[in-house]
């Protein structure tokens, strides 16, 4: 056992960081946009950033060379995503989309031209994807969903609505889950497709969220009609893809970077402000919550620190995956809810106000922590898994 | 970065995990529980002539030099099965303090004969207090010529009733700082003066009063160097911190396993209730408490083996798993129902160890101050 990265993982780590310094612009800073926060500025300031991160071959880094990723392992990913969710660059959910559940899907199921047709560009940071999964009426129980894909000569004719389409109306494509089978039980009727937004009869409606943000979106489909060749994979077989896809990239440290990130804000704030005359880190509840929320947060970590470990030592996750984004995203909540406690009047001020404190963060962070634990997987669906698959608890 | 275990560290587990079920089952758990002496000197020995004792002790004091990591590996198992007897306060408590801070003459006498299982030890630390502070240590020891006559009372101090030595903190300077005026004393049991009274505490886990009543000591049986028990002490209690720990996380894992298979099993409604969500989503929440407090600890056990600096690590340990366990231990409680509150039922005794362990060796708030301090706030 061996906690310590090695000298060649530790000057990575640190080249990341000092890359990172250089190359974030300011003006990202000041923006200040987090998860669900995005705006047309940030959008066009983290695309460009990614694809610089795609000339040095990490936008993609478990992609092999050839379609340009690192071929970085698993370790180095780790640190690498850590650095960039720490310090807080312009790598967006889109990335995590188009990279690590497209870009992946496309490396294990797609055909050759597929695979040559896109995960090259999703790699230099030139095409990204929105994810077509959820419907009204198909949340939490996804393989219901009704969206139909009917076969007709040499194309496929697209019709339905999806919902929660985050930068559906910024997307070069859409990752379309559709049924392709009517008959068939739920979970096999189900096909993956690969659908040009620019393709006549897609409407994409925005939905604001309530950090007053357009992130995400209603996408109507109303006879789209795609080319055969864009279903990926095996007709019928959308849901196993998807569902093993999703399994390799779950480590997501990002979040538990981000709350150590939030962490440090807060120590910040109370070394620095006083109240009734005495600094904020002198008082003893502030200083017990804090290091309970450390030792969180340490916790987190190396939940996610396992989960690269096992697949670098060449085993397949199981229930690590979800149990390491749950408990991030509850320590995320708490957190938010930390801040708000410490910060008081101060914690409700948005950015823009006068006496903001560090540009609103707090206040920000408890209207997304209402998210973080729904989106991806509601987290009572990732305790179903832990339960079933983890502990192999009977579904009835 | 690796956080596998060694094949031999899965041997040891997995050995242990074997032996314990078959020479240590719950009839035998209760009744040394019951019991006054609270151990079975026949699964003692077995345990001797396995290596257990000595596993982390170095080999020219007996010990098969292994290392912390490999102790708290073992101790995992012991919570997992719940071994009563005085492993924890002769193994952690005693013979560590002698290893760090011991003569030559003290290390080879005491270690080997740990080693070979022929001899108990405890530490006396605690006070009337219950706390783990330099100033709270009354017990006084007062020189004249070459002895030392030691008064005080000690409280909740392990296996007293049965050790054959105490390693006692005493206080024997009587004008500087409370943490540079401390001195541990091997004490034989023995001496005259020293009343032993064992508590009834929830684990029935033989904590002790030990009454001091002008106790001599002479001053060869100091350990460590005069007026210098403190630092020494800090030490040992991290080490501790962590090694109950250890056990904490066995005891998790064995409230999780009994939970989950009662889950599969208990049929309500025409189903097993692991079939219903919230019984689903209680499972999952332990499961992630004992994963969590299984990898912060083998973080702290690594540290502490390597020798680095641990403060940070054993607090987060101790302060996570403090509370873990406690959380899991209810889960499990509540999933078995009524049944799991008789006291045939099992679930109890990790219960009241999870309350246990929680307050021993710094309680959660007692470790988020050392964790603030060294988050520089």
């Amino acid at each position: 056992m061996n906690f310590t990265f090695s000298k060649e993982e530790e000057a990575f780590r640190l080249e990341v960081r000092d890359w990172i310094a250089h190359e974030v612009p300011p003006k990202w800073h000041e923006i200040d946009a987090w998860l669900w926060e995005e705006t047309d500025e940030s959008w066009d300031i983290s695309r460009e950033f990614q694809r610089k991160l795609a000339n040095k071959g990490w936008l993609a880094p478990a992609y092999p060379t050839e379609y340009g990723g690192a071929n970085m392992g698993h370790i180095k990913r780790l640190i690498l995503a850590e650095e960039l969710a720490y310090y807080f660059a312009p790598v967006g959910v889109e990335t995590e989309m188009a990279v690590n559940w497209v870009g992946m899907a496309l490396l294990h199921f797609g055909n050759e031209k597929q695979k040559k047709d896109y995960v090259p560009k999703i790699a230099r940071g030139e095409i990204v994807f929105c994810i077509g999964y959820s419907e009204p009426n198909s949340g939490s129980d996804l393989a219901s969903l009704q969206a139909s894909a009917v076969e007709k000569g040499d194309e496929y004719i697209i019709n339905g609505q999806k919902i929660w389409c985050s930068f559906a109306h910024l997307a070069d494509y859409c990752w379309l889950a559709a049924r392709t089978d009517t008959q068939a039980p739920k979970h096999q009727g189900i096909s993956i497709f690969v659908v040009d937004m620019k393709t006549p009869g897609i409407t994409v409606r925005p939905l604001i969220n309530i950090l007053d943000r357009h992130s995400f979106n209603e996408v109507f489909f109303d006879d789209v009609h795609i080319p055969k060749d864009n279903l990926v994979g095996v007709k019928n077989q959308g849901w196993y893809q998807v569902a093993m896809a999703l399994d390799f990239e779950r480590s997501n440290i990002q979040t538990a970077a981000g709350n150590r990130k939030l962490l440090d804000i807060l120590i910040d704030f109370v070394k620095t402000t006083k109240r009734d005359g005495k600094w904020l880190s002198e008082d003893p509840i502030i200083r017990n919550e804090l290091a309970a929320m450390a030792t969180e947060i340490e916790v987190s970590r190396m939940m996610c620190y396992r989960i690269a470990w096992m697949y670098s030592a060449g085993m397949h996750s199981n229930y690590e995956s979800s149990m390491g984004m749950l408990f991030a995203s509850e320590s995320f909540r708490r957190i938010a809810d930390l801040g708000a406690r410490i910060l008081g009047y101060y914690g409700l001020l948005d950015q823009d106000s006068k006496w903001a404190v560090a540009r609103g963060r707090i206040m920000r962070t408890c209207l997304a922590a209402l998210s973080i634990g729904v989106g991806g997987g509601t987290n009572e669906i990732q305790r179903n898994i832990i339960a079933m698959r983890g502990l192999g608890l009977p579904r009835k | 970065m690796d956080l596998g275990l060694t094949e031999e560290q899965e041997m040891l587990k997995k050995s242990a995990r074997e032996f314990l079920i078959k020479e240590c089952p719950k009839k035998l758990v209760r009744e040394l529980t019951a019991n006054d002496e609270g151990y079975s000197p026949e699964l003692w020995k077995k345990m001797a002539d396995l290596g257990w004792m000595g596993l982390a002790y170095p080999e020219k004091y007996g010990g098969s030099g292994g290392s912390f990591l490999d102790l708290t590996i073992l101790l995992e198992e012991m919570g997992y099965n719940i071994v009563p007897g005085p492993f924890f306060s002769t193994v952690v408590l005693g013979g560590l303090t002698i290893l760090e801070a011991g003569n030559e003459e003290q290390k080879k006498r005491c270690l080997e004969k740990i080693s070979k299982g022929n001899l108990i030890v405890s530490l006396a630390l605690t006070e009337l207090d219950g706390t783990y502070t330099a100033p709270s240590i009354k017990t006084a020891a007062k020189l004249k010529d070459d002895t030392y006559t030691i008064n005080g009372i000690k409280l909740f101090v392990a296996d007293a009733n049965i050790a054959d030595y105490v390693l006692v903190l005493a206080r024997t300077n009587f004008r500087a700082k409370p943490e540079k005026s401390l001195t541990i004393f091997l004490v034989d049991t023995k001496s005259p003066g020293i009343q032993v009274t064992v508590l009834k505490t929830m684990a029935r886990d033989k904590l002790c009063e030990v009454v001091f009543n002008d106790v001599s000591v002479h001053k060869v049986d100091i350990v460590g160097q005069l007026n210098q028990g403190w630092p020494v002490i800090e030490n040992i209690l991290k080490k501790a911190a962590v090694a109950k720990c250890a056990e904490m996380v066995g005891g998790a894992q064995a409230s999780l396993d009994m939970a989950v298979n009662y889950a599969k099993e208990r049929i309500q409604f025409g189903r097993p209730i692991g079939s219903f969500q919230a019984i689903q989503h209680y499972c999952a929440n332990m499961v992630t408490d004992v994963d969590g407090s299984r990898f912060i600890t083998y973080k702290a056990a690594w540290t502490v083996g390597e020798g680095l600096s641990c403060d940070m690590e054993v607090s987060m340990a101790k302060a996570f798993v403090g509370d873990a366990f406690k959380r899991v231990a209810a889960l499990a409680h509540q999933i078995f129902g009524a049944i799991g509150f008789t006291m045939d039922h099992d679930m109890h005794l990790y219960f009241r160890r999870a309350r246990s362990g929680e307050v021993e060796f710094g309680d959660v708030d007692y470790h988020r101050k050392i964790i603030a301090n060294q988050l520089g706030l």
